[in-house]
């Protein structure tokens, strides 16, 4: 049995991951977009410019003034504010997406790794492929063409897309350190499948999934975005990014800035999220990160 | 190579008659009784037995769906409740907008990503590299309705170049039309899917360039052209094809959010029209179709591996 290095001790390991993601201009301007979008996020629960749902028809689709930072839409609604507070439906649509992904997803993986090759393990990955060959879209569609529309049915539907994401990636992190000497000393030492998986298995694909569940993040602010677009989302009264673009699609050629605001909140948003992501993957990852510069 | 095509294609029925379950399931078990569903609480029960009838809902389940996938089979989807046509003349009519459209956008998508990706890689780190980069970037983090709105408001509003939306029809309009009014919405497919392909184009050929063969070929007195189109292009595509063939089920069905902000006439309008006047037997065709385009397309690319690793054809 060859002799591996031990591990460093979590104090230093964390030191070096905080002075490595100072350096990643990535992490830093990612992770400061993304404070200030969950800033503005929470900060609506207490404070926003204007109540997000009165109405001021007489100052209706106004552009951005000192008053309207962001303008008025076509019922002279103040668009920073439910820019705001639609914040937090894409954020919790988007979060709580990846929480199911990662809840089923990972357990699968490490399942299926920890009987590689068994019909556990063949059921488990053809489950992942039938589930792929649905795009998010078209599970949302099934789901709302059923149940009707709402964030709960976009959770689900773009939770569902995450499953297999996450349960390919836990799954070919997990095989090639079933391999490992670690693992075949706990082994030995009479650990069995599941405390293998979670004691040495998880901890150390921890970095892997991190990075990808701020990659599905991003992707889960798009897919709901696109949703509550075409009317599968978050319903009236509750404000959220997508629904207020389709609101503005009519008044494009008159009142441009009521499609300017919303959809910038979501590129910045989903960028922030996505530097964030390579950052953390530079950080994770000391050997790929040479050898990419 | 034959029992690796047999292989492939015993997995694409076996997906395809998983996938007609669930479907069938969501769709017609789910909401208990789909023609009271259909017709909602306040039906005349003389409708509602018509709409049971010709539902086949008298049948037991298992006839039911095995009714079903044959008649699919026969090109037989049924009759729209809404429409009071056959679904597969809808499903003909609607295709011919976004499976054309679908095509003009991955074909769009490779264009710009391909150059992108392999200008990046020759010239890593780079101002070109940089620019590459940072604008795929903020592509991928754009949504495509959006960007379409963007489109709209400068072509349309702004420059009057194209139509805001609307489909003058194959036939009415022409090629030339047709791809006209499909060119905005093309674009704001392609966009997002480009800058995608770009960085998985670049990454790829990074990876390959820094292979043993890569220094071998350079070795022997290749120069760095050479090594690019001979060797490395060709063994970086494994990785961009598998993206090429997920890029283009999505934009299949990401096709659908786009007809809705351009008013094409494709199958994601019909999608949408079906679920609001609660159709479900549009609905359930629509996404069974759209299904089948994604794992047909995944299997015309395990197909291409063989094609270009010849690995592959030997070993199987």
């Amino acid at each position: 049995m060859s002799i591996e290095a031990a591990p460093r001790p979590a104090a230093s390991r964390a030191d070096s991951y905080l002075r490595a993601a100072l350096r990643s201009p990535n992490f830093v301007i990612g992770a400061a977009i993304t404070i200030v979008v969950l800033v503005a996020a929470v900060a609506s629960f207490v404070w926003t410019p204007y109540y997000y749902a009165a109405l001021d028809i007489p100052g209706r689709l106004k552009g951005p003034s000192g008053l309207h930072w962001f303008g008025t839409d076509q019922f002279g609604r103040d668009i920073f504010s439910m820019i705001m507070v639609g914040a937090r439906t894409s954020i919790a649509v988007a979060l709580v997406a990846v929480g199911v992904g990662v809840g089923v997803g990972v357990p699968l993986g490490l399942a299926a790794a920890a009987r590689r090759d068994s019909l556990l393990d063949e059921a488990i990955m053809r489950a992942n492929d039938l589930v792929f060959a649905f795009p998010a879209l078209l599970i949302a569609v099934l789901i709302t063409a059923v149940f009707g529309p709402g964030a709960v049915n976009s959770i689900i539907a773009i939770g569902i897309f995450n499953i297999p994401v996450f349960a390919r990636l836990s799954r070919g992190a997990a095989l090639s350190l079933w391999q490992r000497d670690f693992v075949l000393a706990a082994r030995v030492a009479g650990k069995g499948q599941v405390r293998i998986s979670l004691e040495h298995i998880l901890p150390n694909i921890l970095n892997t999934l991190v990075v990808q569940a701020t990659i599905q993040f991003a992707l889960g602010i798009l897919a709901d975005a696109g949703l509550s677009y075409v009317g599968l989302g978050a319903q009236p009264p509750t404000p959220s990014w997508g629904k207020m673009l389709a609101e503005a699609q009519t008044f494009i050629a008159s009142a441009p800035h009521v499609a300017v605001a919303p959809g910038l909140a979501i590129v910045l948003t989903v960028l922030g999220l996505n530097l964030m992501g390579d950052g953390l993957r530079d950080i994770f990852d000391p050997v790929l990160r040479r050898s990419r510069q | 190579m034959s029992t690796y095509v047999l292989g492939r294609l015993l997995s694409l029925v076996l997906s395809l008659v998983a996938a007609s379950i669930v479907i069938f399931f969501v769709v017609e078990v789910v909401p208990g009784d789909p023609a009271q569903f259909m017709l909602g609480l306040n039906a005349q029960p003389d409708t509602l037995m018509a709409l049971r009838d010709q539902l086949g809902l008298n049948q037991p389940l298992p006839l039911r769906y095995l009714g079903w996938v044959l008649g699919m089979l026969h090109g037989d989807f049924g009759t729209s409740y809404t429409y009071r046509v056959p679904v597969s003349e809808l499903l003909t009519a609607r295709l011919a907008v976004s499976l054309p459209l679908a095509i003009y956008a991955l074909a769009l998508t490779i264009l710009i990503a391909f150059p992108a990706g392999i200008i990046a890689a020759a010239r890593r780190n780079s101002k070109t590299d940089v620019v590459v980069m940072s604008t795929t970037q903020l592509g991928v983090a754009v949504p495509n309705f959006w960007f379409a709105m963007l489109l709209v408001l400068v072509f349309a509003v702004g420059l009057h170049w194209f139509s805001a939306g609307g489909f003058p029809g194959w036939d009415k309009g022409g090629l030339w039309l047709g791809l006209r009014a499909l060119t905005l919405p093309a674009i704001a497919l392609a966009l997002p899917q480009a800058s995608i392909l770009a960085r998985v184009m670049r990454s790829a050929l990074l990876d390959t360039l820094g292979e043993d063969y890569i220094r071998s070929a350079r070795a022997k007195g290749l120069t760095r052209r050479q090594t690019m189109w001979r060797h490395a292009l060709r063994n970086a595509l494994i990785p961009v094809l598998t993206i090429v063939g997920l890029q283009f089920s999505f934009l299949l069905a990401g096709a659908i959010i786009i007809e809705n902000v351009f008013f094409l006439p494709g199958l994601g309008r019909l999608v949408f029209q079906g679920i609001t006047q609660r159709d479900l037997i549009v609905v359930k065709s629509v996404v069974m179709l759209l299904v089948f385009a994604v794992i047909l397309v995944n299997f015309l690319v395990d197909l291409s591996y063989a094609l270009i690793d010849p690995r592959l054809r030997r070993q199987r």
